[in-house]
C-alpha cells in the first residue's frame, strides 16, 4: 500500500472508533438522530461565520459550526423540557428551523459564493493525504489525520473519565438527580462531544460517513453483548473494522471510499441482525420453533395421556383435534417415539411410562417456572 | 383535611422522617398535587395510596427533588433533600426502566453506590462485593451475571430492591414495588422490608392493594390530588377516609370494603 493509502485507512479508523465510541450513548438514549440533525443545523454558523470573516478559511468555519451544534442541542433540550412535545418531534423541529436560516443567509448575502454543506463542510476522505497540516512552514503530516485521530482521543478520554457517569445518567436519571450526579451536566458533556465530533469529521471526511459511523457501529455491537463497557469496545472495533473493510472494498470496486465505509458498517449490522447469538434474528425465531415444538409435543403427550391406552389413539385424530396437518402430527410422533415416550398400538398411538414421566416433568417445570420466579429469597 | 394531624400526636421524643409542607405541584398547567401537608413518622412502614392520577409518584418524587413544586417545601429529617441525599435510597417504578440495556443484574445493584462514590470515582472489588452481598439478601446472588431483561418480573423488582440497600440509606422511598411480582417475590419484600424497619430504617411505598394496606403498613398517607388523610393505619385506614380518596370508583370502594371486613384494621398481629 502506498503512504496515501494509508492515510486514508489511518483516517477512516479514526472517523469509526472515534463516531462509535460517542454515537453508543446516543443510541442507548435513544436520540441516535440528533448527530443528523447536527450535521445539519451548522449550517447557518457555517454562513455567519464566512460573512464575518469574509473568506472560506477552515478555522473560522468550524468554530461557527461548532457553536451552532451546541446551540442546536441546548434548543432540542429547552423544547423537551417544555413537555409539549417530544425529544425526537423537538430535534425534528430545531434542524430544519436552523438549517433553513442556514439556507437563507447564504441565499441572500453569499448567493454569489459556492458556500453550501457540500463544499464547505464536505471533506472527502479520499483527498486525506493531500491536505498536510503546516505550522510555521513544517510540516506535520495530513490534517485530516490530527484532526480525526485529535476526536478519537477526546472521545477516548470522555468516555473512559465519565463512564460510571454516562452510564447512570443513561440508563436511570431519576436516581442520579437523586444521588447528585447531574444529568444535565452530564448530557452537556456528551451532547458537547457529539457536537465537535461530528462538526469535526464532517471537515474531514465528508456527511455519509459520520452520521453513519455515529450509529451503525454502536447498533451492531449493541446486538452482541449485555455489557455496556463490551458494547463500547466492540463499536470502536466495529467503526474501525468497517472503515479498513471499506477501503478494500473501494479499491476493488474503484468507488467511493466514503460510501464503500458506510456501507460495510451497514452490512456488519446486517450480519449481526441475523446472526447474533443471543439477540439476532436466527436465533430467535430458531428458540421460537423449539419452544413452539415442545409445547406442540405436550400437548400430544397430555392428550395421549388422556385417551384410551387400550385402543391408542390415531395421528390423523390428533391432526385433526389440534388443526394440524397430518404430516405434522406424524413427525412430532415420530420424534416421541425416537425418545420411547410414545408407542404404536394397533393404528394409534399410546403413552409409554417415559411418556408418563415426561408428563409429569412438564408439570414440575410449569411449578418451577413460578417458582423461581421469587422462590430465592425463603 | 380530615385526619392529617394524627400524624403529629406520635411521641414527640422520635422528629418525623418526612415532613412535607404546602406542596402543589403542577406539571405544565395541571395540577398533579395540590397543597399537600403530610409528616411521615420514622422508623415505620408507610403507604401512600390513592386512585390513579392522584399524585402518588409526584409525591415520591417531590421527596426525592425530582420535581419542582410550585410552593411549599420537603425536607428529610429537618433538613432539604440536596442535604440528605445520601440518607434516601430510591426503588423507581418497574415501568420506567429501560430493561433492554446493556447491563447486568450486579452492575445495577452496583449503581447504588455511585451516591457514595460521587464524581469520578471508579467502583472497585470490594464495592462489588458488597452489590453482591446486596444481591445475596433478597436471594438472587446466582443470577448476579444475568441481562437485566433476562429476569423474571419478581426478580427484577429484587434487583432494584438490592440496590436501594446498597444505597445503605435512612429512608426507602418506593414506586410501586409490588406491582406485578409473584405472591412468593411480595412475602420476601415484606419480610425485608420488616427487617430495615426494626434496624430504625423508615420505608415509604406507593402502594395499589387496598387489601394488604393494614397487613403490610402501619402508617398510611389517602391522596386524591389533595391530601385526604395521613395517620396510623388503625385510625385512618377507614371506610370514611377510603370514600373520600376514591370518590365514586364503585370498583375501588367494593375492594376496599371488601378489604375491610377481611382484616378489621384492629385486629393486627
Amino acid at each position: 500500500m502506498t503512504y496515501e493509502q494509508w492515510v486514508i485507512v489511518a483516517v477512516g479508523a479514526c472517523v469509526g472508533a472515534g463516531c462509535a465510541l460517542i454515537g453508543a450513548f446516543l443510541v442507548l438514549r435513544k436520540i441516535a438522530m440528533l448527530g443528523d440533525a447536527i450535521s445539519h443545523a451548522v449550517l447557518p454558523g457555517i454562513a455567519i461565520a464566512f460573512l464575518l470573516s469574509g473568506s472560506r478559511a477552515t478555522l473560522p468555519m468550524v468554530i461557527g459550526a461548532g457553536i451552532f451544534g451546541v446551540l442546536t442541542v441546548v434548543l432540542v433540550g429547552a423544547l423537551s423540557r417544555t413537555r409539549r412535545i417530544n425529544e425526537d418531534a423537538s430535534i425534528g423541529v430545531v434542524f430544519p428551523a436552523l438549517f433553513s436560516v442556514g439556507v437563507i443567509l447564504i441565499s441572500k448575502y453569499a448567493a454569489g459564493v459556492d458556500l453550501d454543506l457540500d463544499c464547505v463542510l464536505f471533506g472527502e476522505i479520499a483527498y486525506s493525504a493531500l491536505d498536510t497540516l503546516r505550522v510555521g512552514g513544517a510540516s506535520l503530516g495530513p490534517r485530516p489525520l490530527w484532526i480525526t485521530g485529535g476526536i478519537l482521543l477526546v472521545n477516548l478520554v470522555v468516555v473512559l473519565v465519565f463512564f460510571k457517569e454516562l452510564k447512570l445518567t443513561s440508563f436511570d436519571p431519576e436516581l442520579a438527580a437523586a444521588i447528585g450526579i447531574s444529568p444535565v451536566v452530564m448530557h452537556y458533556v456528551l451532547m458537547s462531544a457529539v457536537s465537535v465530533t461530528v462538526v469535526g469529521s464532517f471537515e474531514s471526511v465528508g456527511a455519509i460517513l459520520v452520521v453513519a459511523m455515529l450509529i451503525v457501529p454502536p447498533a451492531t455491537a449493541y446486538l452482541l453483548t449485555n455489557s455496556l463497557a463490551m458494547m463500547l469496545v466492540l463499536s470502536a472495533l466495529c467503526g474501525a473494522a468497517s472503515a479498513v473493510g471499506g477501503y478494500a472494498v473501494s479499491a476493488w470496486l474503484d468507488c467511493s471510499v466514503a460510501g464503500a465505509m458506510a456501507t460495510v458498517s451497514g452490512l456488519m449490522f446486517v450480519v449481526a441482525l441475523v446472526l447474533s447469538p443471543r439477540y439476532g434474528l436466527v436465533a430467535q425465531a430458531w428458540a421460537r420453533a423449539l419452544l413452539g415444538r415442545r409445547m406442540r409435543e405436550q400437548l400430544v403427550l397430555l392428550h395421549l395421556g388422556s385417551a384410551s391406552a387400550q385402543h391408542g389413539t390415531a395421528a390423523a385424530e390428533l391432526a385433526q383435534r389440534f388443526r394440524w396437518r397430518a404430516a405434522q402430527a406424524e413427525r412430532l410422533l415420530g420424534g416421541l417415539e425416537r425418545r420411547k415416550q410414545v408407542e404404536r398400538v394397533g393404528d394409534g398411538w399410546r403413552l409409554t411410562s417415559y411418556g408418563t414421566e415426561a408428563i409429569e416433568r412438564a408439570g414440575k417445570d410449569v411449578l418451577r417456572h413460578a417458582d423461581e420466579d421469587g422462590g430465592g429469597a425463603a | 383535611m380530615v385526619d392529617g394531624s394524627d400524624s403529629q400526636s406520635q411521641s414527640p421524643s422520635v422528629p418525623p422522617a418526612i415532613e412535607v409542607h404546602d406542596l402543589t405541584v403542577a406539571y405544565g398547567t395541571q395540577p398533579a398535587l395540590w397543597d399537600v401537608d403530610v409528616d411521615v413518622p420514622a422508623e415505620k412502614l408507610c403507604a401512600i395510596i390513592g386512585p390513579n392520577g392522584a399524585g402518588k409518584s409526584t409525591l415520591i418524587k417531590a421527596m426525592l427533588g425530582l420535581v419542582k413544586p410550585l410552593t411549599g417545601w420537603v425536607q428529610i429529617f429537618g433538613a432539604p433533600f440536596a442535604k440528605r441525599r445520601s440518607w434516601v435510597g430510591y426503588v423507581p417504578q418497574r415501568s420506567s426502566v429501560d430493561w433492554d440495556f446493556p447491563t447486568t443484574a450486579l452492575d445495577v445493584v452496583t449503581m447504588g453506590l455511585y451516591g457514595r462514590l460521587g464524581w469520578l470515582r471508579r467502583p472497585r472489588r470490594r464495592h462489588r462485593e458488597e452489590a453482591l452481598a446486596c444481591l445475596d439478601k433478597v436471594g438472587i446472588a446466582d443470577l448476579a451475571g444475568r441481562q437485566i431483561r433476562q429476569l423474571s418480573g419478581g426478580q427484577q423488582q429484587r434487583v432494584f430492591l438490592a440496590r436501594a440497600l446498597a444505597q445503605d440509606a435512612r429512608i426507602y422511598l418506593m414506586d410501586e414495588p409490588f406491582a406485578g411480582v409473584d405472591a412468593a417475590t411480595e412475602r420476601a419484600v415484606m419480610e425485608l422490608l420488616g427487617t430495615l424497619r426494626d434496624q430504625g430504617k423508615t420505608v415509604v411505598a406507593v402502594h395499589h392493594d387496598l387489601q394488604t394496606v393494614p397487613r403490610y403498613f402501619e402508617h398510611v398517607t389517602l391522596l386524591n390530588m389533595r391530601l385526604v388523610a395521613a395517620g396510623p393505619v388503625e385510625t385512618t385506614f377507614t371506610e370514611k377516609n377510603l370514600q373520600q380518596a376514591y370518590g365514586g370508583r364503585l370498583t375501588a370502594l367494593t375492594r376496599a370494603a371488601d378489604a375491610l371486613l377481611a382484616n378489621p384494621p384492629l385486629d393486627r398481629e
